[in-house]
């Protein structure tokens, strides 16, 4: 087991080594990166500061090394547009992101297990048939493009909830929240609903078939057998059964629905870090850029991670295969 | 071109592949509109009323009319954008931009990957693992993540946006072959072939590989329509196509600002376009792989 | 209900399929009794119809299934008159059903307490602590060491002949007058098997309890059952008291199955086996079913024969008894 975690610790480092690598490819070779990392407003004795404090004299792979150990420290550079370390802004954002993106992982739940299973129970209907191809339409049609239709309909037709924004927040522990007062909530609705939609088709396809597997199972003919009522049967023995798959997965999705999020929020204005990185990439605030791409890459290194320790304690036949 | 001999009756696996494809209507309904889109971006400078880039033909004075208002000059069907373009022929031209990144991705992905799979799977070993740790490093990260990263690496263009959308998709097509190659591979005209001492390269490419196209077909259906959509989506966020070579996601972008006002129709029409375009294609798909596929065949 | 009828009478049950390939009758005019406290083998090969047979008693046959005649008297209630509230009321109350494999019948993700007490509040209105109290003392009447622990387990952390007791415990939960019991020891060690046996044989008698164990097995119904029904493609072919029937078969069907099944007296001898194959219920040859596979078959077998009534009060469905009966 040590040495299974010790392979995949190696192995997390050296992605980690080559995204910080490509990052910083991007950022340092293309490009000046005096005129990229430093704020053209900034005077001459502040210019030459920066090109020292960074190191932009020194020879590629020297820039390199102190570009990471910077790095290492906490230390991803100041943001030109608004002056203050990168990731304290990240920071500051996050929350927005992190709230979007739980919304939107409850709602997968809360939409998906019912429909899901209703499809499943009541596959040859037309209702059952009507969930599975909109589940298809989910997966298949653009993230922003669903979440410009709610725009058009829910906010400019009908007028009944905020297209963008954040609207009112209350503080929790320092981090403002908006989902307490009705209009944060409201605002809150639709981007986390657009951003659920394709965690909702997932559920669906999930919980369709792990409740058709369950329905043909024995202990499912034996409950009805112990004379239990449809809904006991439904509400209990199958649900219980297809819920462990469907929060494995969407364990597995929290990271990427943070991503995705990165389209949602540049729809409906919604103030967290992916609309940060847009408005970055766009204003050439580099430093902004580089904080939130090592941020999330890592993020995504450690989920991997975790999820690959996990599973290798619950199934030991993937640690025999990894040690081979 | 030689005249074919075959009698008109005979049922060659081509015929049949025809026949059961065209079982589902929706997917014949589904290729007719893709086929009809093809023809459109192709031929947009002929057959759209305006050339929306060349400047000489645009009258400022146009911008933001409803669909069907008339111009000093011709009908707008589907409105005009701000700069007073004609949506409709914006529409067709934007089409050709997406669905050509779409295609030249999806090609250069699919030989990249194709051969790496195929590779992977013929010499087995250390180059197999090798190149399936890659495949499935990138696909644990989210396609937009990937896609993100590259691009604001490389900086902006059509071949930045090509590069990305290769890079995103090749991983999915090794591990397609690979799977088939490998199957394929245990049979025995491999092993004859192996035998004659015929070379690995053309083992590989006259042998293998055709036993494996039908898989790679379906999944290249189907990543057409991912690549397309994910372009329109970086484009969207500002940061795919350059606004010279707009593409449709570019389109709905620009019409964006203008929703909230009310002026609907320049994001909601090309949004339409590319609604139809990716549903056609996904009709299409599914449909190849219920024919394609050997296990569903009775 | 009247205390004078049976407990269970099928009278000409018939059930059959619909399926795409055509309708299949997979069980055809069967009938039998089962006295208060009796217990009643149900034999037969696997796809004879017996385990469809357990199902349609309990309404628990699925689509596209169906029970298309004949009549299933409980206690003198006809249940295929009863709406699906009404067939929910009485399963697991007065009819329990226990299935052929123990890893399969329990719910992998819910404690067994849980099961347990669910079959209780399902058709008594009671506290879920008294129904704990009756949950452990039935785990204890099948012989489950510490009931209390394992009343907090899962279902993986049972052995498969421990987990065949606990869905006997669920069985005799709500004290049902009559318990189907499908192959409930086929996937279970000899050993095991014995134990459970001897123990059900025990409880029912207690408790006077009637039983319809279904088996291939004809050496379990030999020491278990009071009276044997044969069942051969969907019909009954013969059908008397258990001693009856396995000392002088018959049904030339019976015969084959009891030459079959080795034994001590017959050390050295070769086994006798049935030739052929059991044919498919989708076609069935014309006539009596297992006229292809029978040593005696005659050209009068082409029509099929009627169950006929022996002396013994058995009945048996062969022309050859048929017509030994006639010339008596």
């Amino acid at each position: 087991m040590l040495a299974f975690t010790i392979r995949r610790l190696s192995q997390s480092v050296i992605v980690l080594f080559v995204m910080s690598v490509i990052v910083f490819a991007g950022v340092f070779a293309i490009g000046n990166p005096v005129d990229i990392l430093i704020n053209p407003e900034a005077d001459i004795a502040e210019q030459e500061e920066t090109i020292r404090r960074l190191g932009l004299d020194k020879p590629m792979w020297a820039q390199y090394g102190v570009f990471m150990s910077n790095a290492l420290q906490g230390d991803l550079g100041n943001s030109f547009v608004h002056n203050i370390p990168a990731l304290e802004i990240i920071a500051t954002r996050l929350p927005a992101t992190l709230e979007l993106a739980f919304l939107a992982v409850g709602f997968a739940i809360i939409l998906g297990v019912p429909l899901g299973m209703y499809a499943g129970l009541k596959d040859d209907t037309f209702i059952g048939k009507a969930i599975m191809t909109g589940s298809i339409l989910g997966f298949s049609l653009p993230t922003f493009w669903v979440g410009l239709i709610f725009i058009m309909l829910f906010s400019v037709s009908l007028g009944w909830l905020p297209a963008s924004g954040r609207g009112e927040t209350v503080d929790i522990f320092g981090v403002p929240v908006s989902f307490l007062t009705w209009d944060g909530f409201s605002h809150l609705f639709l981007p986390a609903l657009n951003l659920a939609l394709f965690k909702i088709s997932l559920v669906i396809r999930l919980a369709r078939s792990g409740t058709k597997e369950v329905l043909l199972q024995d202990y499912i003919k034996f409950a009805r057998a112990k004379g239990l009522s449809n809904t006991r049967i439904v509400g209990v023995h199958v649900l219980k059964n297809i819920l462990i798959p469907v929060i494995t997965v969407l364990g597995l999705e929290l990271g990427n629905v943070i991503a995705f999020a990165v389209v949602t929020e540049t729809v409906f204005a919604w103030p967290g870090i992916g609309k940060l990185l847009i408005d970055s990439i766009s204003n050439l605030d580099r430093p902004v850029v580089v904080a939130y791409l090592l941020m999330t890459v890592t993020m995504f290194i450690l989920i991997n991670f975790v999820v690959d320790i996990l599973y290798s304690i619950l199934d030991p036949r993937v640690r025999l295969e990894g040690s081979k | 071109m030689t005249v074919t001999t075959t009698p008109p009756k005979a049922i060659t696996p081509f015929r049949r592949f025809v026949e059961d494809f065209a079982e589902k209507r929706l997917a014949v309904a589904g290729l007719f509109v893709f086929v009809a889109l093809v023809l459109a971006a192709i031929f947009a400078p002929w057959i759209t009323p305006q050339n929306p880039y060349d400047l000489t033909q645009i009258d400022f004075m146009d911008g933001r009319l409803a669909p069907g208002s008339s111009g000093a000059t011709m009908t707008f069907w589907l409105g005009t954008d701000d700069q007073g373009r004609d949506l409709l022929s914006g529409i067709f031209y934007g089409l050709r931009t997406s669905l050509s990144v779409g295609a030249i991705s999806t090609v250069i992905a699919l030989v990249i990957g194709g051969s790496l799979g195929l590779i992977g799977a013929y010499f087995g070993g250390k180059i197999d693992t090798i190149i399936m740790r890659i495949a499935d490093l990138q696909l644990s990260f989210p396609a937009i993540l990937i896609a993100l990263i590259l691009v604001s690496a490389l900086g902006q263009g059509i071949d930045k946006i090509i590069i990305a959308l290769v890079a995103v998709q090749w991983a999915y097509y090794a591990r397609t072959i690979r799977s088939t190659a490998l199957v394929e591979r245990r049979k025995e005209y491999i092993e004859a072939a192996t035998c004659l001492a015929i070379s690995h390269r053309r083992i590989v490419f006259k042998h293998l590989m055709p036993n494996c196209t039908p898989p790679l077909i379906v999944v290249g259906t189907v990543q057409v329509a991912h690549a397309i959509s994910l372009e329109a989506t970086l484009s969207f966020l500002g940061i795919g196509v350059p606004i010279t070579e707009p593409s449709l996601g570019l389109l709905i972008k620009n019409g964006f600002d203008y929703m909230l006002s009310g002026d609907y129709w320049v994001s909601f029409y090309p949004g339409l376009a590319l609604l139809i375009t990716i549903v056609s294609i996904n009709l299409v798909g599914d449909q190849l792989r219920d024919v394609l596929n050997p296990r569903l065949q009775k | 209900m009247s205390s004078s009828s049976p407990t269970l009478q099928v009278e000409n049950l018939q059930t059959q399929f619909f399926t795409k390939a055509g309708v299949v009758t997979a069980v055809d005019d069967v009938s039998f009794t089962v006295n208060r406290g009796e217990v009643l083998g149900l034999v037969g090969e696997s796809g004879s119809g017996k385990t469809v047979t357990g199902f349609s008693i309990l309404g628990l046959v699925d689509h596209p299934g169906k029970v298309t005649g004949g009549k299933i008297l409980f206690n003198g209630e006809d249940l295929t008159t009863y709406s699906e509230n009404q067939y929910r009321a009485i399963r697991g109350s007065r009819i329990s059903m226990v299935f052929q494999d123990p890893m399969m019948t329990l719910n992998p993700v819910l404690r067994v307490d849980t099961q347990m007490v669910e079959a209780i509040r399902a058709h008594e209105k009671i506290s879920k602590a008294d129904a704990l109290v009756r949950a452990r003392d039935a785990l204890g009447q099948v012989g489950i060491p510490s009931p209390d622990e394992r009343l907090k387990s899962y279902p993986h952390q049972f052995s498969g002949g421990m987990r065949q007791r606990v869905a006997f415990a669920i069985a005799l939960l709500n004290k049902p007058d009559l318990i189907i019991a499908d192959e409930p020891t086929t996937a279970l060690d000899v050993t095991i098997q014995a134990q459970i046996l001897f123990e059900t044989q025990k409880l029912c008698r207690e408790t006077g309890t009637s039983l319809v164990w279904i088996t291939h097995d004809l050496t379990v119904v030999a020491g278990l059952a009071d009276n044997i029904c044969v069942m051969y493609a969907g019909k009954v072919v013969e059908t008397g008291k258990i001693d009856d029937v396995l000392d002088d078969p018959k049904h030339p069907y019976t015969e084959g199955l009891i030459g079959s099944v080795p034994s001590r007296n017959k050390r050295g001898q070769p086994l006798t086996q049935i030739p052929g194959m059991t044919p498919s219920l989708l076609n069935l040859p014309k006539g009596c079913p297992f006229q292809k596979r029978c040593q005696y078959a005659a050209p009068q077998c082409e029509v099929s024969p009627k169950i006929t009534k022996c002396e013994d009060g058995r009945l048996v469905r062969c022309h050859r008894v048929e017509e030994a009966m006639a010339h008596a």
